[in-house]
């Protein structure tokens, strides 16, 4: 959507100039702080600050010199600028920045608690990645976490149609539905998987014992430990998927079930026929999003099992994150983290390619 | 088509429809309802499973007086109660300034990308966005090791400002994501409008469309708020003692074992009833920051 703005393009030269000598000036000092830093980092020279932090407000202070200048220099168009510009870097500094530093570590032997400090050693992180074994099994529970989005999905459905139904009290039932996922995974992990699932006196454990299972340890062999975690976030995640799918629901046009009424057609087959072809893109877009979630899984694994027994249930991150705590090993953790970014753009990449070929034979 | 009249069937239909609400409502409850029973439990209540309170057993305020904050300890000195108030009033501050940090630079980005047609070389408005969105694929974990090593070099490591860039930081794209949608719902005639009574196009935003979307970034600011105050993975790597957030302290206290679950139960109580009392009032705006986008 655009719109020509009445307003002069016009900026006076003085005006420009004056811009153009802020954001210079502003550039010079940022990078004279940067380079005297290095080199006071690197011993060179004896005058310098103690730490990074000053380069940061240089860094501060060169981008509001940046969006004065281009205010003067560009004049109306640079009030537009001025719109996405903070966001753009703050972004800059926080992701863009990190990324190229994350790579430069990762090619390093970097221990944090060792006092040599770090080496540069090429590959050899990555060639210790290849043949770990429990880093690759970390990725496989995650294609076993993902596969659980499925019965998620199913499951957050069923509920969007319960409530998008005639019922009394929709507005109770759905804050109610919509509580689990207002708790922080840290107090699930201890209300669910610590105490509710407590193998001598939670109430799940006692239950499962009256239902015929003899031993209800929910996290001592691997199958039923992953379970257990995947229910734990699934019982926090559902409320998600099931509020978009309902808007999906709640958005469908009036007519179309009219219409299918009075074909007589049966509850079933006018969801089949009906309602789920309609429901397909707010259920991509669900899933999607859910997907990019559970690729950050974590804080149930650390908090409830610590990916055991025997990493059946470790995730990327949670793996990553016991590597750094137990070890302090930067370098290698690094390489596993960017090898886990690279693969999980690739797989989106293909993923949203597909949906979008097969959206348009479908549509 | 079986013999049984249509009043039969609706009325098993209905059963079946409120005996399913009522099943997984309770599937949502019972967990926080036997975390706050449980607070007030003793060690027999526990192990013997007891549920109900006055009949199953007697309720003592056995695990708020651990956190220093049952009635008879509110008024003296504690210093369990002070740890927990700094760390929840740590998790009030980073929470809520990230939150107000990314509302304010993704609502301006979210505009500047819903109206005007930015060009930088190759670079258009579509590139852009997806350079914000795509944020939202990019797994904490990748961040969390270079921003240690950084944050060691800027001293801010164990800040709270540290903390609250990073969370800012991981919920932008959601506030673009919502904010957009929001600023695309507005006619422009209002802000064409707002240019011919002399306004330049801050001016429009701060004066027209600022109070028309304001329940738009009030729907992002609380889904902010929730992730932020959930957030455990960045908060255990990069804080110690002073901007320790709340889900650390209670990360750390399940890892002791033993049989003190009145404490934990408290301890649980107190960090999740902030978020379900907003989940209760304001529900409708968090389930309209939830829909952007399920609806085109």
């Amino acid at each position: 959507m655009t719109t020509t703005y009445i307003g002069t393009d016009h900026v006076p030269a003085q005006q420009k100039t004056l811009g153009r000598v802020i954001i210079f000036i502003a550039t010079i000092l940022l990078v004279a702080l940067f380079l005297i830093q290095i080199l006071y980092k690197t011993d060179t020279i004896t005058l310098g600050f103690e730490n990074w932090r000053p380069t940061l407000y240089a860094y501060l202070l060169w981008s509001i010199a940046l969006c004065w200048g281009i205010l003067l220099i560009k004049g109306d168009r640079g009030q537009r600028a001025l719109f996405v510009l903070p966001a753009f870097l703050f972004t800059i500094a926080m992701v863009i920045f990190p990324l190229i530093f994350s790579v430069y570590i990762s090619l390093h032997d970097w221990n944090l608690s060792a006092f040599e400090g770090q080496k540069f050693n090429g590959l050899d992180n990555f060639r210790a990645l290849l043949v770990d074994e429990y880093y690759w099994n970390s990725m496989l529970n995650m294609v076993y976490y993902l596969v659980a989005i499925l019965f998620e999905y199913a499951i957050a459905f069923g509920l969007a149609l319960l409530l998008n139904s005639q019922i009394v009290a929709r507005k109770f039932f759905r804050v109610v539905f919509l509580m689990p996922l207002m708790l922080s995974p840290v107090a699930v992990s201890w209300m669910l998987g610590k105490s509710l699932m407590e193998y001598r006196f939670g109430p799940a454990a006692t239950l499962a014992r009256h239902l015929g299972w003899e031993s209800p340890a929910f996290f001592s062999s691997p199958e039923i430990a992953r379970f257990s975690i995947m229910v734990l976030d699934a019982w926090t995640f559902i409320p998600f998927m099931m509020i978009m799918l309902l808007a999906g629901l709640q958005a469908l046009p009036k007519e179309v079930n009219e219409a299918a009424k009075i074909d007589g057609a049966t509850g079933w087959q006018h969801f089949w026929k009906i309602t789920f072809p309609l429901m397909l893109p707010v259920s991509i877009t669900a899933t999607v999003i859910r997907i990019i979630f559970k690729l950050k899984l974590a804080d149930v694994v650390i908090n409830v099992t610590s990916g055991g027994p025997g990493g059946a249930t470790d995730t990327v991150t949670s793996f990553i994150f016991r590597e750094y705590r137990d070890r302090s090993n930067v370098g290698y953790g690094t390489m596993m983290a960017v090898v886990y970014l690279i693969i999980i753009i690739i797989l989106m990449t293909l993923m949203l390619k597909l949906i979008d070929r097969w959206m348009q034979k479908v549509t | 088509m079986n013999q049984s009249s249509p009043g039969v069937n609706l009325v098993i239909y209905r059963i079946l429809i409120y005996g399913a609400l009522l099943f997984w409502a309770f599937l949502c409850l019972f967990p926080i309802y036997w975390t706050i029973t449980t607070s007030f439990k003793t060690a027999v209540s526990v192990t013997q499973g007891h549920l109900i309170p006055w009949i199953d057993f007697t309720p003592k305020w056995i695990g708020f007086r651990s956190l220093g904050l049952s009635p008879e300890t509110i008024f003296q000195i504690s210093t369990v109660r002070e740890e927990f108030l700094k760390r929840f009033f740590n998790s009030v501050i980073t929470s809520v300034s990230a939150s107000i940090l990314a509302v304010m630079l993704g609502s301006l980005a979210a505009y500047g990308l819903s109206r005007f047609q930015y060009k930088l070389g190759f670079v258009k408005n579509s590139d852009i966005s997806f350079f914000f969105l795509s944020q939202m694929i990019l797994p904490p974990v990748v961040l969390a090791l270079p921003f240690l090593v950084l944050y060691r070099e800027l001293a801010l490591l164990d800040s709270t400002i540290g903390l609250v860039m990073l969370y800012a930081l991981m919920v932008l794209p959601i506030v673009i994501w919502i904010m957009r949608d929001q600023f695309s719902t507005i006619p422009i005639e209002l802000e064409e409008a707002g240019l011919v009574d002399g306004l330049n196009v801050w001016g429009v935003f701060m004066r027209i469309v600022l109070p028309i979307s304001f329940p738009g970034m009030v729907a992002a600011f609380i889904l902010c708020l929730v992730l932020s105050w959930n957030e455990y993975f960045f908060a255990a790597l990069l804080t110690s003692a002073d901007a320790k957030t709340l889900p650390v302290m209670v990360a750390s206290q399940t890892g002791s074992q033993g049989i003190n679950w009145w404490s934990m139960a408290a301890l649980s109580t107190a960090a999740i009833a902030p978020l379900a009392i907003i989940g209760v009032f304001l529900e409708s705006y968090i389930v309209k920051g939830l829909s952007t986008g399920a609806v085109k």
